[in-house]
């Protein structure tokens, strides 16, 4: 069963240095060409148009290629109310992206329901799919949502893809417990992403 | 034009098995898609590059905002009508606030209705810009993205400094607007208004001489007004198509009757026009806006918000001393109720007419409160205009119908 | 608008209605369930309101007769407006069709169905707008809870279908999260 080590504990010197080194390499070029794939569902799609404009240009960050086929996009961003009736819509997207991919947020609606209370939304898209940065707002300025960006580029400078396909094991389960995904990868197919979670306090660029 | 001609479209008339059509082929524009505007999912029986049936499902942006209206009550519903249609979302706060008022019985002061004036033609332009953005850049026309784009953004900055939020601003409350234009905030409105005819040149010059522009959207997707009427569409397509009809000026309402503006007509019918009349109505707004400010001028310092304290809350600073003032605040906070009565209210919206219905009968919360959505009678469109054309056409005539999802499925 | 109700009332002549002005000055028809699409040919044809706006109902639970419906239209011609109003019942609610005289009212007659429940005779497709085509309830009705009943009810049959083809199959691509 996988379990929650705190961060130091995978030690670097378990795999040497160039393992480190050749993770490094690949975390660098995965979190500077995040393509972003916008699921943009209602208000916050606008913002997220603005945030791809000129103003808050995206391309900055090397995120500007934003293709509509999930299957060319590694960072899913669910930009708005997301409904049941999308719902299927939206986790099919999901599944046919290829690893490794993310998921943020961004705003209320997506990371919980937001203002709308009703029959027909659902509460949080994390409850369809598990997501890496939930961004607030209603929308969230660009700022914002380029912020979530810096900090899953971060969540993703801290990944361990060579260690894990040379430990050839997965990591990380469905916790029953918390009810909550630990990363899970594919039926026990080797994943190339880490599996850590940290708690708020122990993120490092805070 | 025949009853029988303007009701052209039936659905389910393809025969599938007719040996001489060619294979057909069924496609799924999904609900996710570039160039749908929106979470519209269109079904397409195709033959070849021709479009036999075309069939819209919408409902993947119900939010169950008409039921939330009868849970929440009056008051706390302004900053759900800002997401209905979120490109104008002062335009929706007002249009909500209007109906209430009617209901009420409230008058908007002078200086109330010329801020209302001034946010809803700046919402307008806005919301054309997204209009002309999308719709050029599904085309192909990428630079036209970010060149409205960036219009926007100065506009979002002036709306920022003013009301504190770029979009969804709920800036609007029954009995006028939160608060009063400053004159920073005036002064940078001005500027960006006449800064903004060079704009609007600018895009003109992009699009509207341009060969493939013309090409793609000449003769493409033509209503007469006769079928405007009776599919129920509203403003730039209905003007598009040669009815000069516009509700600022047939049915005026929040002192429109005071400004001098002309409402732009086509005469084809056809996705060009109604490009020529959404292009001409932003400067018709610009002018607006600049009759707004003048008038702003000569009102400053006048009364914003209505002083009818059953409905308006006090301010603050009264509220903190005064224990009549108090109990006004709590009671229209907690438990605003609006005099019985079933009342609509409509304004000119940038896509037709959006009204509000609301039935009251004298409580805090409405029995009924029907969004009149434009949008959904632009989606309706979409299979009368898209049958036996080409594929590359729906592109054009989706953009050129202009909806929003947040208002059709509300 | 005096001459707005003279001008229905010419048209209507000869049906039972009731005329009414509003507080936001609009007329107001009340007529039976039964003479509604009567009522609205002649409004169409004699009174020139060529465009509908809005057809929706009012849920008036627990009265009986439960529904109101409200038909509006709009005369660009004389740009004003009427509405039409006629009680249904709570039980089968049925009225005629306008489609045959406004092709634009086919989608709001089918989101009137969608969250009411009332069958619009005569409409050739009448299935939900709005709700997922199977869906169960009628959400506007007052009986209806504003936080819906079992509101993932189908989502949760697609995934359970979606992971039982995930098991079988070797494509991991359906992933397991």
């Amino acid at each position: 069963m996988g379990s929650l080590k705190p961060a130091g504990a995978h030690g670097h010197d378990d795999f040497g240095f160039l393992a480190t080194r050749v993770d490094e390499l690949v975390n660098w070029g995965r979190k500077n060409s995040l393509w972003p794939m916008p699921l943009g569902l209602s208000c916050c799609g606008i913002e997220l148009m603005a945030m791809i404009g000129p103003k808050f240009d995206l391309a900055r960050f090397g995120a500007e290629a934003a293709r509509f086929s999930p299957r060319q996009c590694d960072l899913m961003i669910v930009a708005g109310t997301l409904t049941w009736k999308m719902a299927e819509a939206a986790r099919t997207i999901y599944d046919q992206m290829p690893d490794p991919k993310w998921v943020i947020a961004m705003g209320v609606c997506s990371s919980s329901g937001g203002m709308y209370d009703s029959y027909s939304v659902v509460q949080g898209v994390d409850s369809i799919l598990p997501v890496d940065v939930y961004v607030p707002g209603c929308p969230p300025r660009p700022d914002a949502v380029i912020d979530a960006i810096m900090k899953l580029q971060k969540k993703i400078e801290r990944e361990k893809p060579i260690e894990l396909l040379l430990q050839g094991t997965a990591v990380g389960e469905y916790d029953q417990g918390t009810k909550r995904f630990l990363r899970a990868p594919n039926h026990g197919i080797p994943t190339t992403r880490s599996g850590e979670m940290l708690a708020p306090g122990e993120w490092k660029d805070r | 034009m025949s009853t029988s001609q303007l009701f052209e479209y039936t659905p389910g008339t393809v025969d599938r098995d007719d040996p001489l059509h060619g294979e057909l082929m069924e496609l799924n524009m999904g609900p996710q898609h570039p160039a749908t505007h929106g979470v519209l999912r269109i079904k397409v029986v195709l033959d070849g590059e021709t479009m036999r049936e075309v069939e819209p499902v919408v409902g993947y942006l119900h939010r169950g905002k008409e039921k939330t209206c009868e849970s929440l009550g009056w008051r706390k519903f302004f900053p759900h009508t800002d997401r209905l249609d979120y490109v104008q979302p002062l335009l929706n706060n007002c249009a909500y606030a209007m109906a209430l008022e009617k209901l009420a019985g409230l008058e908007v002061p002078e200086r109330g209705q010329q801020i209302r004036v001034l946010l809803m033609e700046m919402s307008r332009i806005m919301a054309h810009l997204i209009y002309l953005g999308t719709t050029s850049i599904d085309l192909g026309a990428i630079t036209m993205f970010f060149f409205t784009f960036k219009e926007r953004e100065r506009a979002y900055s002036l709306l920022d400094a003013y009301t504190g939020h770029r979009m969804n601003n709920t800036y609007v409350r029954i009995g006028g607007v939160y608060a009063d234009v400053e004159d920073n905030v005036a002064a940078g409105i001005k500027e960006w208004v006449n800064a903004f005819p060079k704009a609007i040149d600018e895009f003109e010059t992009m699009l509207t001489g341009n060969r493939i522009w013309f090409d793609r959207n000449r003769n493409i997707g033509i209503l007469t007004k006769e079928q405007c009427k009776a599919w129920s569409l509203t403003g730039p397509n209905l003007r598009g198509s040669g009815e000069a009809y516009d509700l600022r000026k047939a049915m005026p309402y929040s002192g429109y009757e005071q400004y001098d503006f002309e409402i732009p007509v086509g005469t084809v019918g056809d996705c060009y026009d109604r490009y020529l009349v959404r292009i001409e109505e932003m400067r018709q707004s610009v002018r607006i806006i600049q009759q707004a400010l003048a008038k702003l001028e000569k009102t400053k310092g006048g009364e914003f918000l209505a002083d009818d304290r059953r409905y308006v809350l006090p301010p603050k600073e009264t509220v903190h001393q005064s224990m009549e003032e108090l109990i006004h605040q709590f009671k229209i906070v907690t438990d605003m109720a609006l005099p019985k009565g079933h009342v609509y209210h409509a304004v000119e919206s940038s896509k037709g007419e959006l009204g509000f219905f609301v039935a009251s009968d004298g409580t805090s919360h409405p029995v009924r409160c029907h969004i009149r959505a434009p949008g959904l009678m632009n989606v309706q469109a979409i299979p009368v205009l898209m049958k036996d054309r080409l594929f590359s056409d729906t592109v054009s005539i989706i953009g050129s119908l202009d909806f929003v999802m947040g208002e059709v499925d509300r | 608008m005096a001459h707005t109700a003279e001008r229905i009332a010419s048209a209507l002549e000869g049906l039972a209605h009731e005329l009414s002005t509003g507080k936001d000055g609009m007329c107001s028809v009340r007529v039976a369930a039964s003479d509604v699409h009567e009522c609205v040919l002649r409004l169409r044809d004699r009174a020139q309101f060529e465009t509908n706006t809005f057809v929706t109902a009012i849920d008036h639970f627990p009265k009986e007769p439960r529904f109101e419906g409200l038909w509006q239209f709009m005369s660009v011609a004389h740009a004003d407006r009427v509405r039409v109003s006629a009680l249904l019942p709570g039980t089968e609610p049925k009225v005629a069709s306008i489609v045959d005289l406004y092709p634009g009212a086919a989608y709001a007659e089918r989101e009137s169905f969608d969250m009411f429940g009332i069958v619009y005779v005569g409409h050739a497709d009448l299935k939900r707008l709005l709700m997922p085509e199977n869906y169960d309830h009628f959400p506007l009705r007052k009986d209806f809870p504003h936080h819906g009943i079992e509101p993932d009810r189908l989502y949760r049959e697609w995934d359970r279908r979606r992971r039982e083809r995930a098991a079988v199959s070797d494509h991991s691509e359906i992933a397991d999260q």
